[in-house]
């Protein structure tokens, strides 16, 4: 369906290009702790899915690896299909509470890479939850023009490189920072300080509370041969075994991945500048090229619904296109 | 007035050997070649030919790189003898080593 619209009028791609930002993607609800696809919508025959929309409860989008300042081939404008994604969340039907945003915001940490993503985030009217990607910390101060800009966090509780933690809706967020201090050969790193108050801020939080926990570079070992992974992400999942509901919300690697290990769901996002591609199919991770009018398809955000005592959370990934 | 000539030539190739430069590329998330001999004096330069940033960051943290993005380069002229253990400072999947031993810049392990 996405294709077909370049054929049409400009009204009606409007009106199409907003359908199919509300219905295109793949949807996914989860019950019991095992997510599983409800519909792959977009295809000429799937008939859209509607999306899940809690009545009452939480819902807030993320948005992953921006890489403000690429203008590279796989994609000449970043800030562009961010603010298409910005567009899109602006115009979803269920308005999300608050945005995260899972890093590598820049591409190269530059001031004006981050002033434009900063513009461009601001469209959205709503708050705004960083993590930094290792794009985020290529200053000379290694992240201190991260930590001046965004580390303060919510109500300036943020510490060390900018981990945090906050509560919505009877769901507890956690940030995590795990792209600072990489160890040659190894893979995203969080540090003893911060797993140290990760068990701190646990503390107080009970088993039966629905823990939400975002970090760019995935938390479960994904494909180390392409460093996607963290060294010592166990240890976090370790201090969240107890919980009733996890949910870990990944960026880094630019495509949807998924799986449900108990109680914990891990997800992927997509980025809103350029796909990466799948584990081991390539020579490199490195930006994959597609024709211009299939590059849409391939970027997109992801939606986060929660509704108090219906079971884990339902992650919704929509495309741009 | 040969002989001269030859001498000059020598001359002129003894400094020449000495500044040698050897060449990193960096392409497809790889130094390659991943481990390199050289004399002490070799000019060693990175150069990045993908299209994602990297960072040349010695293990031991003695010199970092800036970011070096497409086809930016870094060098460092290297004394030895020793052993440089490198890797990436944004992928550190990625690493490489530069031995320093009076190879006289033969490249090895392509
Ligand atoms: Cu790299």
């Amino acid at each position: 369906m996405p294709k077909q619209t370049s054929e049409i009028d400009h009204g009606r791609r409007r009106a199409l290009k907003c359908m199919a930002w509300a219905g295109t993607g793949l949807a996914w609800t989860m019950a019991g702790g095992v997510p599983f696809t409800t519909g792959l919508v977009g295809g000429a025959q799937a008939a859209p899915v509607p999306v899940p929309v809690p009545a009452t409860g939480l819902t807030f989008a993320q948005i992953s690896d921006s890489h403000v300042g690429f203008d590279k081939p796989a994609n000449p404008d970043a800030l562009a299909t961010l603010r298409e994604a910005v567009a899109g969340i602006r115009g979803l039907p269920n308005q999300p509470a608050f945005v995260i945003h899972t890093g590598d915001i820049s591409h190269l940490s530059r001031d004006e890479q981050f002033d434009a993503a900063d513009q461009a985030l601001k469209e959205l009217g709503l708050p705004i939850f960083f993590v930094p990607g290792e794009h985020d910390v290529l200053d000379d101060g290694m992240g201190a023009a991260y930590l001046a800009r965004y580390g303060k966090g919510p109500n300036g509780k943020a510490l060390g490189a900018g981990w945090y933690s906050f509560d919505h809706g009877g769901v507890h967020f956690i940030a995590l920072v795990n792209v600072l201090n990489l160890k040659a050969g190894g893979l995203g790193n969080l540090g003893e300080d911060q797993l140290a108050w990760l068990a701190d801020d646990l503390r107080a939080v009970a088993d039966s509370a629905p823990v939400v926990v975002f970090a760019h570079i995935p938390l479960w070992t994904v494909y180390p041969d392409w460093g996607w992974g963290t060294d010592d992400g166990a240890r976090a999942l370790g201090l969240l075994k107890r919980f009733g509901s996890v949910t870990v919300l990944n960026g880094h690697i630019h495509q949807i991945l998924q799986k449900v290990e108990g109680n914990v769901a891990f997800h992927t996002a997509r980025s809103t500048a350029f796909p990466q591609p799948a584990p081991g199919s390539a020579p490199s991770p490195g930006p994959m090229k597609l024709p211009a009018d299939k590059l849409r398809g391939a970027l997109g955000v992801t939606t986060v619904s929660y509704r108090p005592k219906s079971g884990p959370l339902a992650v919704v990934d929509a495309t741009l296109a | 007035m040969k002989r001269r000539l030859a001498a000059l030539l020598i001359c002129a190739f003894v400094p020449v050997a000495r500044a040698e430069t050897v060449e990193i590329r960096i392409d497809n998330f790889t130094f390659s070649p991943a481990e390199v001999h050289v004399a002490p004096g070799t000019t060693v330069v990175w150069v990045n030919a993908d299209d994602i940033p990297h960072a040349v960051a010695a293990t031991d943290k003695s010199f970092r790189s800036k970011v070096l993005d497409t086809e930016e380069r870094y060098s460092r002229t290297v004394a030895g003898p020793g052993t440089i253990e490198y890797f990436c400072s944004l992928h550190p999947h990625m690493t490489g080593r530069v031995i320093v031993d009076g190879g006289g810049g033969q490249a090895a392990g392509r």
